[in-house]
């Protein structure tokens, strides 16, 4: 609730810097969005709307608009009364299974890091699994992780099958008592049908040995990706089921807007950001401060 | 929906405008409409697509769409035109010393492809180019990038110069040209750690390599699937350092991959390659005149035309 009020002050702050509604203030509010990623049918609809209410209402003074601005704003990311941050599915007792999937570079194995950290320090027992057997080092930057956040990490050869390195890492992680088993895959473009039958067969093998499992698929967005990460959303979401987000690198410039689309179109929650290379730099998402953020140069311009 | 080219946008306005003779200032603006939205949906930068746009109208008031027959092709062929002009109308060539080696530093965002583009190159100038070229593993940051890059070295039979965690880059990069003149190597590719164009320190680290080998080539490794941000980190990157020319990666993708535009359109310098798959032998010589097609969907434009 705290949270909520004093993102709707600063949001009703941002609108009084402008004292008329005109079609200057809705091409400056259309520009912050597009430069932030926000899907541009996302921004079109959105301004079409505000643009209808204001001339519905009659509503010339910039003020007069906030409310309504802030409503269709929050609504973007939110659906009715969900507007809490989303929580994660992890299991009160018994293993909790964790598959990361995304496409290259985008930062998986990073927040596989990062995360076993976080986890460890709250007294879980960890397990890492190296299901990325393909991209050079792959394997060797999981450990150098491994090592970091002090947790093992079960491995193969280069070039070995990533199903049977997952299934493996399951049977250790049972036979262990592990509380979280976090697994990391080969990074794939959405557009390689090979690539992605086999990261839904990685999937299949983990439900089949745990029921329930995976009890999170997270789809690692970079903050940087533009339009494209609609479409990794909608392809990695057929072959997975991919229950969350990650967006990672928003300690750049880059807004990653474009999660408001898919969060509109496929209701897929943004769970974690990615705030740096550090192990501590992984954080809750918070829709309030994210929303607010993307106007952030819209403030500083004035 | 996402990805709709600009052909399928436009096909109604056209409908509209052919037979009718004479382009009302109605038409223009709504074709000039259609072609931001594309522009925007293939992520070209929004800034770059207000002065595309504007270009655009200019010319389409114009007496050759004035007095065309079919307006609305007129149309999609200037935008072509001022696509490609906009792209850069030649390739461009990979740079060579008159004294070797002839030194490249690889630099970018993190995770945009740069290690492994730095192999692909190696790969390339190899093979195409009958060069013998030295990798330099100078990213003492990212955990395990020095084993990547030797693990690619040991793929591609190359050789890789490294000097651990511990060494500093710059004085990593000033050992491998010494090492890379007593051994006769004519190419030095310099693997750096992605960073951000905002990091202070290790953009400034970057500056005293360069200062430090003298290269002849800076070259920016863009992921092809940047948005809005593309311009910022090519314009940034580009003040700090002076780069030579950029490498697009991953452009196995089927995105539209506008981040081509942007940069092209604020750091005016040619894009050299594009990076076509993670194998070590998908980079191809980059070609503007097929990006701007692929930017607009304008394959499905050109038929189009050709109907017309
Ligand atoms: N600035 C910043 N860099 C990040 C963040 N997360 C990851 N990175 C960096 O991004 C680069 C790629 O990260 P990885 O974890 O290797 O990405 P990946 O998705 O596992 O990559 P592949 O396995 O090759 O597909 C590395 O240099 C990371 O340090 C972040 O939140 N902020
Ligand atoms: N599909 C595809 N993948 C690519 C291409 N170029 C690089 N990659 C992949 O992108 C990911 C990141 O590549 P790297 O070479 O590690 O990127 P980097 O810029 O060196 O990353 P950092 O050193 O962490 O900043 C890896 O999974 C590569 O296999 C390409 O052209 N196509
Ligand atoms: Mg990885
Ligand atoms: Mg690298």
């Amino acid at each position: 609730e705290k949270t909520r009020s004093s993102f709707s002050t600063k949001l009703n702050d941002l609108v009084a810097r402008y004292r008329k509604i005109d079609e200057e203030f809705f091409e400056d509010l259309e520009e912050v969005l597009i430069q932030a990623d926000v899907g541009v049918m996302t921004v079109m609809d959105l301004i079409e709307e505000l643009e209808m209410e204001a001339k519905r209402q009659n509503i010339k003074d910039a003020a007069d608009l906030r409310e309504v601005i802030s409503e269709k704003l929050v609504e973007i990311y939110a659906d009715e009364d969900n507007t809490a941050e989303a929580p994660v599915n992890m299991q009160s007792d018994g293993l909790t299974v964790f598959l990361f999937v995304g496409v290259n570079g985008v930062g998986k194995t990073t927040t596989i890091g990062k995360m076993a950290h976080q986890l460890k320090q709250q007294g879980k027992k960890v397990l890492l699994v190296a299901g990325d057997t393909f991209r050079a080092g792959a394997i060797e930057q999981l450990a150098v992780w491994g090592e970091r956040a002090e947790v093992d990490v079960i491995k193969h050869n280069a070039g070995s099958d990533p199903a049977a390195v997952i299934y493996d890492g399951i049977q250790a992680a049972k036979s262990r008592g592990v509380d979280v088993l976090l697994c990391d895959t080969a990074g794939r473009l959405q557009n390689k049908v090979n690539l992605m039958n086999e990261l839904s067969k990685v999937k299949r093998v983990i439900e089949r040995e745990i029921p329930g499992a995976p009890h999170e698929v997270l789809l690692v967005l970079d903050a940087t990706t533009g339009q494209n990460a609609l479409s990794q959303a909608k392809t990695f979401s057929q072959a997975t089921d991919v229950s969350g987000i990650v967006l990672t690198k928003l300690d750049g410039t880059a807004k990653g807007g474009i999660v408001l689309a898919i969060r509109k179109e496929l209701k897929i929650p943004v769970k974690y950001v990615g705030l740096g290379e550090q192990m501590n730099d992984l954080e809750k998402f918070d829709p309030h401060a994210f929303v607010y953020g993307l106007f952030s140069d819209m403030l500083e311009k004035e | 929906m996402a990805f709709e080219g600009l052909a399928e946008r436009l096909q109604n306005t056209i409908k509209k405008m052919t037979g009718k003779g004479k382009v009302s200032e109605q038409d223009v603006k709504e074709m000039a409409r259609e072609v931001r939205l594309a522009l925007l949906e293939a992520d070209v930068n929004f800034k770059v697509v207000k002065d595309f746009i504007k270009k655009i109208k200019e010319r389409a008031v114009g007496q050759e769409v004035m007095n065309s027959l079919t307006p609305g092709q007129q149309i999609i062929k200037i935008v072509k035109e001022e696509l490609t002009d906009l792209m850069g109308g030649e390739q461009s060539k990979i740079a060579v010393s008159e004294r070797p080696p002839t030194v490249i530093m690889m630099v970018g965002l993190q995770g945009a492809g740069k290690t492994t583009t730095t192999g692909k190159l190696a790969n390339l100038l190899r093979k195409k180019h009958n060069r013998k070229p030295l990798l330099v593993a100078a990213d003492v940051y990212r955990p395990a990038a020095i084993n990547q890059l030797e693990t690619i070295g040991k793929q591609l039979n190359l050789p890789v110069f490294s000097k651990g965690t511990d060494a500093n880059p710059v004085d990593i990069a000033n050992d491998a040209i010494a090492h890379a003149k007593e051994e006769h190597y004519d190419y030095v590719l310099i693997d750096t750690a992605g960073r951000l164009h905002t990091d202070e320190n290790l953009m400034t680290e970057l500056r005293e390599i360069k200062e430090n080998v003298d290269p002849a080539e800076i070259l920016l490794v863009v992921d092809s699937m940047t948005g809005q941000d593309a311009v910022n980190v090519a314009e940034s990157f580009d003040e700090q350092l002076a780069v030579s020319g950029v490498i697009l990666t991953k452009l196995d993708n089927d995105n539209r991959g506008g981040a081509a535009l942007s940069i092209r359109a604020v750091t005016q310098k040619p894009i050299k390659y594009a990076g076509m798959g993670e194998k070590l032998d998908e980079l191809e010589v980059f070609h503007p005149e097929r990006m701007a097609s692929r930017i607009l969907g304008m394959g499905d434009v050109l038929s189009l035309i050709e109907k017309a």
